[in-house]
């Protein structure tokens, strides 16, 4: 994400970050390490504790011609400034018929899984794709990290990007040079011929460890990252549908109107005839998140979970 | 000055006509009736590559900062040729990014910070050009006015925060809601010029904008600069503002800002009442033109809508 960041910040003067410790402190996940050093206080750009300002500004300066990316140190903050991104960015496009452009990424990224407790922890990326003229990303890897952030700098349209705290400690094959990540395009990550898994962000790490258990009891699984909720490759996810006959949607989002809600509507109404079984969503329970480890680690969706749904699904 | 006074005061009138009597618009409007004086003064203080942002009372700013009137009365009724191709409508009207009125927000206190953004990117640009938005009494009650003077105040980006006091937020007054001796005031509290004018004098407005907007391009900051003021009429098109006293409102009459512009340059011999008739009579003019041009236009067809959710990689 940093030489996602670098790179695009010594291919464009236009790009500017800002949010709160981003510079002095390099990010509270030390995202930004020495962008401060390299680019000047200028173009990395400590803000107050002030979640409306630092989303506004990011609007107003992509309007006066910059490419900002903004830093939201938690989701759960992103209510504090979501007029700014739903109400203002999303929809200036569309009400000056076409006239404005708002190109400015929102980068955060949710805890859950951390400890964090209930306000630190949330995840809800169907805010963001209820508000049509929003980009949503949700990587799950360093590659597609790395390249979709990239592309999303490179956007005309206002992005939310959003990063699982959990899987910043994961590694990963970031190939050497210039590489971007297209936005709608779903990743096949593993083949299968009895269960489509659709999972996004940190799931899809325990979606491939279930598929990878279920493969032992002679169960294979196409596992599939949309990658991008919007745009949704839905061709990709239809194709598999239609091969497994049955699907499960794993995502650390609450059960109802989630993101498993949206997919499984949507494969519904364009596929219903070839579906073999009810379509099952792995997701968190509809509760905040509780702060016990115990009782996180059993609130959040896992491999374990997939596996159960896969097994009822092929019974 | 006179004639931006003139041109928005008529083409409100025309506009509350259509709603009021004709039947022939809807939706919410918010007027600009009474404040002529605060766009005309504050934009006519600007450069012409400076940059605006205004709110759902913005039919006057886009008028002062050069949008023509037939683009803005078709916006009102929806249709195609309007400034944001009817998708925007009345709280909307002053988006006309081709004079540099760059956004206006129905959100109260939202466009703040959105101006410190902009002031930003000005200020990055270093061509010495400044940003001015507008937002009411109301505004200077949100969490979004406070962080966004703030922000704007620690990177002393180049914009003026033109308030529009025009004593009530709908039916609250200021008086009550407002807990500061001013809104200007609240500037010193970031470390922010707080400047007040008369703002149903336009020469009392253009004098304290010149002057910030000479700090701003000088890299000295933003200003937080409070017009007083008053609506003719009430909040929106359809509200008579009953709610304020009748003595009240006789007394902010007796200073129409157009009259008492047109008085003091009778008096000082720099304009006639020949002068006076020439303008009513071309801005009458035009405001007809546009009714007419607006109620001809076509609407965007509906199948077109989904090409402006977003843009076109």
């Amino acid at each position: 994400m940093r030489e996602a960041l670098r790179e695009e910040m010594l291919r464009d003067p236009r790009v500017v970050l800002m949010g709160e410790e981003i510079g002095v402190f390099e990010g509270v996940y030390k995202v930004t390490r020495g962008l401060l050093k390299e680019f000047g206080p200028e173009r990395v750009r400590d803000t107050p504790i002030s979640e409306a300002a630092i989303a506004g500004a990011a609007v107003g300066a992509a309007l006066g011609g910059l490419k900002p990316v903004a830093e939201i140190m938690y989701m759960d903050f992103v209510t504090i400034c979501l007029d700014q991104i739903a109400t203002n960015a999303a929809k200036m496009h569309f009400m000056s018929g076409g006239k404005l452009k708002v190109p400015f990424v929102l980068r955060t990224q949710y805890s859950l899984g951390r400890v964090h407790g209930a306000q630190h922890s949330q995840f809800f990326p169907s805010i963001f794709f209820q508000v049509p003229g929003l980009k949503v990303i949700l990587p799950s890897t360093p590659h597609d990290a790395k390249g979709l952030l990239k592309a999303a700098i490179r956007e005309d349209n206002p992005v939310v990007f959003i990063e699982s705290g959990v899987l910043y400690r994961t590694k990963g094959p970031v190939p050497d040079g210039e590489y971007v990540v297209p936005l709608g395009q779903c990743d096949v990550k593993k083949t299968g011929n009895d269960v489509t898994i659709v999972a996004v962000s940190r799931t899809v790490i325990e979606a491939l460890a279930a598929a990878t258990k279920l493969e032992e009891q002679g169960i294979t699984a196409d596992v599939i990252d949309p990658r991008t909720i919007q745009p949704l490759d839905l061709t990709t996810i239809l194709e598999s549908v239609k091969k497994t006959g049955r699907l499960i949607i794993a995502s650390d989002d609450v059960k109802c109107g989630g993101i498993g809600s949206e997919i499984a509507a949507r494969v519904v109404e364009e596929a219903f005839d070839t579906l073999d079984a009810p379509i099952l969503r792995v997701a968190s329970p509809d509760m905040p998140v509780p702060f016990s480890p115990t009782l996180e680690q059993a609130y959040m969706p896992n491999a374990q979970k997939i596996i159960e749904a896969a097994q009822r699904l092929i019974g | 000055m006179l004639r931006k006074m003139i041109e928005i005061r008529r083409f409100e009138e025309r506009v509350e006509r259509l709603f009021l009597q004709e039947g022939a618009l809807i939706g919410p409007s918010h007027l600009y009736l009474g404040e002529e004086a605060v766009a005309a003064g504050a934009i006519g203080a600007l450069n012409d590559d400076d940059l605006t942002t205004s709110t759902y009372r913005g039919h006057g700013h886009a008028i002062a900062k050069g949008a023509p009137m037939k683009p803005l009365m078709a916006e009102l009724f929806g249709k195609s040729t309007g400034t944001c191709k009817g998708l925007g409508g009345s709280m909307h009207i002053a988006i006309y990014p081709e004079k540099g009125s760059m956004y206006a927000t129905a959100i109260v206190g939202s466009g703040i910070p959105i101006a410190t953004g902009v002031g930003l990117a000005l200020q990055k640009e270093g061509k010495r050009r400044v940003a001015m938005t507008f937002f009411g009494d109301g505004a200077s009650n949100t969490g979004a006015f406070h962080e966004g003077i703030n922000l704007a105040s620690v990177w002393k980006v180049p914009v003026i925060f033109v308030c529009e006091n025009n004593m009530y937020a709908m039916s609250t007054r200021a008086d009550y809601a407002v807990a500061a001796e001013s809104v200007a005031a609240r500037a010193q509290a970031y470390k922010m010029r707080g400047m007040v004018a008369d703002g149903n004098d336009p020469v009392s407005v253009y004098l304290a904008a010149k002057e910030a907007i000479g700090l701003a391009r000088n890299g000295q900051g933003p200003t937080l600069l409070e017009c007083m003021t008053y609506k003719l009429h009430g909040h929106g098109v359809y509200d008579r503002g009953d709610y304020r006293p009748k003595e009240e409102v006789e007394a902010w009459l007796k200073r129409d800002p157009i009259k008492g512009l047109e008085a003091n340059l009778l008096k000082a011999n720099l304009a006639t009442q020949g002068d006076f008739d020439r303008i009513e009579k071309e801005v009458a003019a035009e405001v007809e033109g546009a009714v007419t041009f607006a109620k001809a236009s076509p609407v965007l067809p509906f199948d077109e809508l989904a090409e402006y959710v977003y843009v076109r990689q």
